[in-house]
């Protein structure tokens, strides 16, 4: 058997919509039999943050980022016509027409593919984000596990 | 042609076709044929791409009322 080759994938932006490419294409990395990372960092560690409210201790500005940030994936803007959330409405409706997947949906497909989800602990201390308000089975790392899977990685994406 | 497996994609957009075909193919031995029916545009490109790259044999395609139908042999 033949060394599997790898995709990394640096997801830094909170988009909906760029996450959803993030994700297709890790999936599709995935169906292709790499092994697949995705490096979660700065407003792409929103994508996996839980959707509900967690009890943790925080200070002050913590508190005020993350009351600003999207709770979750599905709570993410889109890049473009935002329109204050109604374009995040509208693409939902989009999706369900065209009988797409979700962003939530694209993340539960991920793990049942076993792409691996990485947090940045640098950012997270930045954003003031905890291990608990993220979602269970993802890793935590710094820039060096990330360059480890990248550096004899085939595809190399940042979004 | 001998067809050991028909995987229903149709209707499922870009990447499902692609990470429904994996599955199936996981569940063949080597030498057995996938019959894939999908609606998705792009699964031409992306099946033959897919099937090259996995060592796999597309041996045929066929569009029937906008249904695209595709035999892989598995590799």
């Amino acid at each position: 058997m033949t060394e599997k080759k790898k995709t990394t994938i640096v997801l830094f932006s909170g988009d909906y919509d760029k996450a959803m490419a993030a994700y297709i294409i890790a999936n599709g990395a995935a169906a292709y039999d790499h092994e697949v990372t995705i490096f979660h960092t700065f407003w792409g560690l929103n994508a996996l943050r839980k959707d509900e409210d967690v009890m943790v201790k925080k200070g002050f500005l913590e508190k005020m980022f993350a009351k600003m940030m999207p709770k979750g994936a599905d709570k993410m803007g889109i890049s473009k016509m935002n329109f204050a959330g109604i374009g995040p409405k509208l693409i939902k409706n989009v999706i369900k027409k065209h009988n797409a997947l979700t962003l939530p949906q694209l993340i539960e497909m991920a793990q049942e593919q076993d792409v691996k989800l990485v947090a940045c602990t640098m950012t997270m201390d930045l954003l003031g984000l905890q291990q608990e308000e993220l979602l269970e089975q993802i890793e935590y790392a710094g820039v060096a596990a990330y360059l480890a899977d990248a550096e004899d990685g085939n595809v190399n994406l940042f979004i | 042609m001998n067809v050991d497996k028909v995987l229903d994609a149709k209707g499922l957009a870009c990447p499902m076709p692609i990470v429904k075909t994996k599955k199936a193919i996981n569940e063949l031995e080597a030498g057995q044929v996938l019959e894939i029916h999908t609606t998705d545009k792009g699964a031409k490109n992306d099946l033959s791409a897919w099937a090259k790259s996995g060592g796999h044999d597309l041996l045929k395609h066929e569009e029937e009322n906008s249904v695209l139908k595709f035999w892989i042999k598995k590799g």
